[in-house]
């Protein structure tokens, strides 16, 4: 199937040819034999094709000749048709018309004939021709023996160039023809079609192409082998030029300058720089270390030594490697890789992202939704939601209706995907208060009622406001899920605070009695106890109460008996009462002069645990201080032991620069996500780890050959401070960047502006149509145009024009 | 009275007259208003919910006096489009083509009548019902006569516009807004003109047009309105213009010929005897004959005989040129040639001039609306069709009633410190903010070319200042006329018509002429949202030396939301997608939505989380998905099932952090080997 595309592209391609050379190509001169013979100039090489002057002006073999005109000139030779009149005896006219030939002269001398058959077409005619004028420089062998002689002549004095093709005159062959032509002096090159040789040099993947540079230059020992390079890209001139510039280029370079000004030969070739970081101390190791990194990234990427004690640019203290993109612009990246395969492989990671990139840009398939949320709400959007339990609001009943009674409102746009994928949670909210919630559930359509959801000053979707009567409208700020809008709409059935009257109904408010099925949404219940007289204490409070509804049940207790309680309780007034439902355990704070927002605070700081379940839900809460993360992941509940061993460890304050969690993955399965992107395999659990997202990204696993106990976890962590222990990963410092590129209109309208004035500009034209261009070429030639050539595949016409661009980055050098 | 001496002085004795010996004792406004006709009250109505000092005055007794008298056959062709199938108030606005914008819903022109081309005198009840509800201050039967400026170092605008009325009263102004429309009959000067009757005075009645031959001079909708009144009751009628129709439907020009009106050139080309002729009016004459009917001959016939025989003897063109088309006698020469701005009651000192050659009937204007010549001095509604005359909708009700309302931006800006109003979001919300107005906006989709919304980016492009309906050729001096900063790129969104589309002459139907796939999105033909990114706000050099037939200035990156068939750009995959792949482009960065799982992954196992998870997620705002949407989101790919995800291995043979010997040499001591089969997600 694969292959089947293969060769469509490659017809295509060749059409694509046909159709620009027709129109653009200096005629092939049409000589008689006499005449031809009197335009050899000595030393120059001229093909020519003898046909007979009767015979049809347009043979496969001709219009392949015709393509091949400017190629071959541009290596100076010559082509020409030579008419074979009846009368005519030149031995080169043969005598029938499949007998005719072509052939190959330097000066007046025949070098060789061609049966028309081995012309097939343009890279055909180049190779040949090319590898015929060649042939002292391109040695073909083809057995294991030759190349092992060659190598040995070579071995001291000249570096290699060994390449197999499957066969004469394929693209790859006139490649590396082309090649041979500018670097034939420089380099020995050897050329075999044999498959075994390939296989017997050890080479994988034998169907294709290969092309390996072999340093003999260096090789004084007649019994060592010439180290060797492959050639990782396809086998294009282009490539091959870009492959021997990098192979030229020193090994290793030391430089003292700041990263971003070096330039060498791999930027300009696209090719990223590695900077290994090296200091007078260990300048020897590192010297070695990177001549090593060297060798395995020949032709991937540039190495150099970066000596820091003489440089004047600051670099991070820990960075070892320093690496530098192609790209302009692209800010230096400072890794800190603990040894060269994390070198290699973070260099050939990217190489080969940048790779995919490019091949993506070729043919991007940019109608594909990459985008989750939409994707999946596109997908479900045949799914009949029970809408109905909602009430749907308009312009005119928005106001009756939230005047009326306490309602929530859902503000969303029907074409807008995240307030779908919340549109279902939220109806799944409404299924499951039918009937029992005084709060009615509403909806409304921001796509068409605009004008409301702005007076409302909702500008963005999708929002929950809460309108209850006599308040001000509450917006709601939690998660976009059915169980936090949930416990939002249940915590707000009762006053925030709520009041209580008796000591009787105080006892029952804190054991969760008094408000039993809202304690399951609010794991601590509050309660501010003041003395009637304390106004601006019990202010502050129903303050924080307000501000905190939604989150947590609150109640106020003001009575004349309130000291009964203050007693109880420990507790000088005015006083916060928390009572964590969890443990049963009621703490007592004093409140004298507290402002509404250190309410909040102590509140909210009283909701967190020591040691907390993390959850896709509560992530954020705890991730807010910053601190490194320490998770133990857990298949299923926590090991009490494990647990009892991190909180002795937290109550002796041996954790507070930590944010010490487990994680359940039975409930939160996308923890065998995270895991996998720390240790690549599952590992066995428990598992304890600390991450440290907020410097560095370092990701720390505890031994798993350890117990998980309070001593061993304590000179784990004292090995952590002290830099002894090795992190496992490093968190990807990488920057969110636009997953696929867009349509560049500017340079459609550009190349549309530039084509032509008048008419419907060509957009971008389908093979199919090219294939169709090509039935009628014949037909009628005047149709085909120009016109859908030039902003098609400027890729195909490069490559016939290779030459001249191969000198234009050639320039600045001396080989040609 | 020194100061007012030196100011009359050069005017002369005629000014020194026509005063009341009370000059000083005149009334000042922040703002006046000339005409309450839809422009004058729809400036008014700002001024008047804005809480400024300001009057309208008006000549007549009651406001839009021009709708009682014209159009001549009373059926206006605005549309008056009563159903969309729609409830969104703006997006309605886009097809009602006569309201003024209000905030009270019941001044809506559908309640005022339930025709598609609603009669003149519904007009004319509804913009006294505005002035009437919105409590207006128009002071009536007020006819500023004369207008002239008085310098004062004090004045907002270091002047005073100084209005005479009819009884010499006086009244200072800080600003002047002239909403006076085209009030003056377009007259062409040709021997015979005098024979002409005009269309503001020629009988509306067809019983007077019985059997007869009858002349029309012009070609726009007014010619073609009488013509159509007429048309069933002449032997023929004759249209005579300067040149070719132009049909509105292929300009896509509300000012040209309107479908409604072209019943002639049906009958033109269907060969019922009425005909259409092109030539310039100028060269031509009418001469009468002693039957009183009107032959045409051309200017120069007349120039060479003596003017002093007698009309029978002047040479027509048919003595030499047997079959000239209009050899005919007519009984009639009706002129229908337009109007023009009334520049007779501004002094010289406000400098206040004609515009080029194609827009001489306009006072020559800024894009902001403001006089070349005088600052504080606006022209509002039909008389301000300068600025976009022959493209845009700025000369009609539908138009005007945007632009004005940015004129009172630029007026609150300028004079009271109050920025161009602005909404701030977080980037997260920049596909969802240009969505949301190319769907509703109606000043975008009406004033399309003209009137443009701005994304001002704010550092680093975390969040995004958006402003509606910004005057785009002002764009270079965005931030001195709005008060806010552009200082980290920005977007501008018009609405366009494909570059080649729109002409006189050009074929709309051709095949092929809509555009389906989102590639070719440029190419589109029917209005469509176009966004243009630019790194810098442009300069002024720039904006006036843009490319021809482009709006703006090139910008960094452009990108056309491709054409839709209903107007309804929220296709999520044909519309919104290639939109958000091309702002990430421009912003350099990963602007999709992610559900809380998604955003929890990237928070442990990255250092970095994308634009959504960190304005939302991390806030406590995270997505969650439901079941449903979870299990299409493992079918498309797009998220993964972890509950199903390989088991955890019992015995891992490689343990993590277990150091396996190095085998390469090392340089700098503390390389580790570690797990090289590292995979990242």
């Amino acid at each position: 199937m694969s292959s089947d595309f293969h060769v469509f592209r490659v017809g295509v391609s060749f059409v694509i040819m046909c159709i620009l050379y027709k129109s653009a190509e200096d005629p092939l001169p049409e000589l008689s034999p006499q005449k031809y013979f009197s335009t050899l100039q000595p030393g120059k090489a001229s093909l020519a094709y003898f046909c007979h002057a009767d015979s049809p002006s347009t043979s496969v073999v001709l219009e392949q000749l015709n393509e091949a005109v400017r190629p071959l000139q541009d290596y100076g030779i010559s082509v020409a048709k030579v008419h074979c009149v009846k009368e005519e005896t030149s031995r080169y006219c043969g005598k029938e018309e499949d007998l005719m030939k072509a052939y190959l002269f330097r000066g007046n001398i025949l070098l060789r004939e061609f049966p028309t058959d081995t012309l097939f077409d343009v890279n055909a005619i180049v190779a040949h021709v090319l590898f015929t004028l060649l042939f002292n420089e391109v040695k073909y062998i083809s057995t294991l023996e030759d190349l092992q002689n060659i190598e040995n002549t070579v071995k001291g004095k000249a570096n290699m160039i060994f390449s197999y093709v499957r066969a004469i005159g394929t693209p790859e062959h006139r490649a590396i023809m082309e090649a041979a032509f500018v670097y034939g002096t420089a380099y020995q090159f050897v050329l075999t079609t044999e498959i075994a040789l390939l296989e017997s040099i050890g080479s994988e993947d034998i169907e294709r192409a290969h092309l390996y540079f072999f340093h003999c230059n260096l090789i004084s020992d007649l019994t060592q082998q010439c180290r060797r390079t492959l050639m990782r890209q396809p086998l294009t001139t282009l490539n091959i030029h870009a492959f021997v510039k990098t192979m030229k280029a020193p090994l290793l370079t030391e430089v003292a300058e700041d990263p971003q000004q070096v330039s060498t030969v791999h930027l300009q070739l696209g090719l990223p720089l590695v900077f290994i970081v090296s200091q007078k101390a260990t300048y020897e190791a590192d010297r070695r270390t990177a001549e090593w990194v060297a060798w395995r990234l020949l032709g991937k990427a540039g190495v150099l030594l970066l000596l820091r004690d003489s440089l004047e640019v600051n670099i991070p203290q820990h960075t070892n490697v320093v690496f530098r993109r192609a790209e302009k612009e692209v800010p230096l990246e400072f890794l800190v890789l603990t040894d060269i395969d994390s070198i290699i492989s973070y260099v050939e990671d990217n190489v080969e992202m940048e790779e995919n990139k490019d091949s993506d840009v070729e043919d991007p398939d940019l109608d594909i939704q990459d985008d989750e949320v939409a994707e999946t709400v596109y997908r479900d959007r045949k799914r009949q939601l029970p809408l109905e339990v909602t009430m749907e609001l308009t312009e005119e009943t928005f106001h009756a209706t939230v005047m009326a009674s306490d309602s929530i409102v859902l503000f969303y746009a029907g074409w807008q995907a995240v307030s779908m994928a919340f549109l279902q949670s939220y109806i799944d909210v409404a299924v499951k208060l039918k009937g029992t919630s005084t709060m009615l559930l509403t909806r409304i359509n921001c796509a068409d009622w605009s004008g409301v959801c702005t007076k409302q000053n909702v500008t963005e979707f999708p929002a929950v406001k809460m309108y209850k009567k006599g308040e001000n409208p509450v917006s709601y700020a939690g998660m976009l899920g059915t169980e936090d809008l949930l416990k939002f709409i249940q915590l707000n059935r009762i006053s925030c605070p709520v009041s209580i009257t008796s000591i009787q109904e105080v006892e029952e408010y804190l054991n969760g009695e008094l408000y039993e099925d809202l304690v399951t949404y609010s794991s601590v219940s509050v309660l501010g106890l003041f003395s009637p007289a304390m106004t601006t204490a019990k202010e502050d409070f129903t303050e924080a109460g307000n501000y905190l509804k939604g989150c947590v049940l609150t109640g106020i207790y003001s009575e004349e008996d309130v000291w009964i309680l203050a007693n109880k309780h420990a507790a000088t007034l005015p006083a916060l009462l928390l009572a964590k439902h969890k443990d049963g355990k009621i703490e007592s704070i004093p409140l004298a002069g507290t402002p509404a927002q250190d309410i909040v605070q102590i509140i909210t700081n009283a909701l967190q645990e020591t040691f907390p379940e993390i959850t896709v839900e509560n992530l954020p809460t705890y991730f807010k201080p910053q601190k490194p993360l320490l998770i133990l992941f857990s298949d299923g509940s926590i090991n009490p032991q494990h647990r009892e061993a991190i909180l002795t460890l937290v109550a002796q304050k041996h954790l507070d620069s930590f944010t010490p969690c487990w994680l359940n993955l039975k409930n939160t399965p996308v923890g065998r996500g995270i895991l996998q992107v720390y240790f690549g395999l599952l590992p066995p659990l428990p598992l304890l780890v600390l991450v440290n997202q907020h410097s560095g990204g370092h990701v720390f696993a505890f031994p798993s050959d350890q117990s998980i106990t309070e001593q061993n976890l304590a000179l784990w962590l004292k090995k952590l401070e002290a830099g002894l222990e090795n992190h496992i990963t490093i968190l990807s410092a990488q920057e969110w960047k636009p997953p696929l590129p867009a349509y560049n209109f500017l340079s459609m309208m550009d190349a549309a502006t530039s084509q032509h004035a008048t008419g419907k500009a060509p957009g971008r034209m389908k093979e199919i149509d090219v294939q169709e261009n090509d039935k009628e070429r014949h037909e009628d030639k005047l149709t085909v145009k120009k016109e859908p050539v030039e902003t098609l595949r400027i890729k195909h016409w490069n490559r016939n024009n290779w030459f001249k661009e191969t000198e234009k980055s050639l320039k600045p050098h001396t080989e040609l | 009275m020194g100061l007012s001496a030196a100011l009359w002085g050069p005017l002369g004795l005629l000014l020194s007259l026509a005063l009341p010996p009370a000059v000083g004792a005149h009334t000042h406004r922040d703002y006046c208003v000339l005409g309450a006709g839809p422009a004058g009250l729809q400036v008014a109505a700002f001024l008047h919910h804005a809480g400024r000092d300001y009057e309208v005055f008006e000549r007549t007794p009651a406001p839009g006096s021009f709708f009682m008298r014209y159009p001549r056959h009373r059926k206006l062709i605005s549309i008056n489009k009563r159903y969309t199938g729609k409830n969104n108030a703006e997006f309605n606005l886009r097809h009602d083509w006569n309201s003024l914008l209000s905030h009270d819903p019941r001044l809506v022109f559908r309640h005022y009548s339930r025709a598609y081309f609603p009669d003149a005198g519904d007009m004319v009840r509804y913009l006294r019902d505005f002035a009437d509800r919105l409590g207006l201050h128009v002071r009536y039967n007020t006819n500023i006569v004369h207008v002239t400026l008085k310098k004062d170092w004090q004045a907002w605008n270091s002047h005073y516009f100084i209005l005479t009325n009819q009884k010499g009263q006086v009244y200072q102004c800080s600003v002047l807004l002239v909403a006076t429309g085209l009030s003056v009959p377009n007259l062409v000067d040709f021997p015979g003109s005098e024979y002409a009757e005009g269309y503001e005075s020629v009988s509306v009645d067809p019983e007077d047009f019985v059997g007869q031959n009858v002349l029309i001079l012009g070609r726009g909708n007014s010619a073609f309105e009488t013509a159509e009144n007429i048309l069933g009751v002449t032997n023929f009628i004759h249209m005579l213009s300067r040149s070719r129709v132009r049909l509105s439907w292929a300009t896509h020009y509300v000012g040209d010929l309107r479908a409604i009106n072209n019943g002639l050139l049906d009958t033109y080309q269907l060969k019922s005897l009425d005909g259409l002729l092109e030539s310039d009016l100028r060269d031509l004459a009418i001469v009468k004959d002693a039957k009183g009917k009107f032959h045409i001959t051309l200017g120069f016939f007349l120039e060479e005989t003596n003017a002093s025989r007698s009309a029978d003897a002047i040479p027509l063109p048919q003595d030499d040129n047997d079959n000239f088309a209009m050899r005919v006698a007519y009984d009639r020469v009706i002129r229908c040639l337009g109007w023009k701005f009334d520049f007779s009651i501004f002094n010289q000192s406000l400098r206040l001039s004609s515009g080029s050659e194609f827009s001489k009937k306009y006072p020559l204007i800024r894009a902001s609306y403001e006089s070349k010549g005088t600052r504080g001095l606006f022209i509002l509604g039909t008389a301000s069709h300068s600025v976009d005359y022959r493209k845009s909708a700025g000369g009609f009700i539908h138009g005007f009633r945007y632009t004005v309302r940015a004129v009172h931006r630029l007026l609150e800006h300028r004079h009271h410190g109050i920025p161009w109003p602005c909404t701030e979001h977080p980037t997260t919300q920049l596909t969802n903010s240009i969505i949301r107005r190319v769907n509703e906006a109606s000043g975008l989709y009406q004033m399309f070319g003209v009137l443009a919304d701005v994304i001002l980016l704010k550092e680093n492009a975390t969040a995004f200042e958006y402003l509606e309906e910004f005057p785009m050729q002002m764009l270079a001096q965005l931030e001195t006329l709005t008060g806010r900063t552009a200082k980290h790129g920005l977007f501008i969104i018009n609405m366009e018509y494909g570059k080649n589309f729109s002409g006189p002459d050009k074929d709309v139907f051709f095949h092929d002429r809509s555009v389906g796939h989102t590639e070719d999105a440029w190419q589109s033909n029917f209005l469509h949202p176009v966004i243009y990114y630019y790194r810098h706000l442009p300069t002024e050099q720039e904006v006036r030396f843009r490319p021809a037939h482009w709006p703006l200035p090139r910008p960094t990156a452009i990108h056309h939301i491709v054409e839709d068939f209903l107007t309804d750009w929220t296709a999520p995959v044909g519309h919104i997608l290639p939109l958000r792949r091309f702002l990430e482009n421009c912003l350099d960065t990963d602007l999709r939505s992610f559900y809380a799982e998604s955003c929890f992954l990237f928070t442990l196992t990255r250092q970095k989380l994308p634009p959504f998870c960190q304005q939302g997620y991390l806030r406590k705002q995270g997505l969650v998905y439901t079941k449903s949407l979870q299990q299409h989101g493992v079918e498309s790919g797009l998220l993964r099932d972890y509950a199903t995800m390989g088991q955890v291995l019992e015995d891992s043979s490689r343990q993590p952090g277990d150091q396996e010997p190095v085998n390469q040499p090392l340089g700098t001591g503390h390389l580790i080997h570690l797990d090289s089969n590292k995979e990242e997600l």
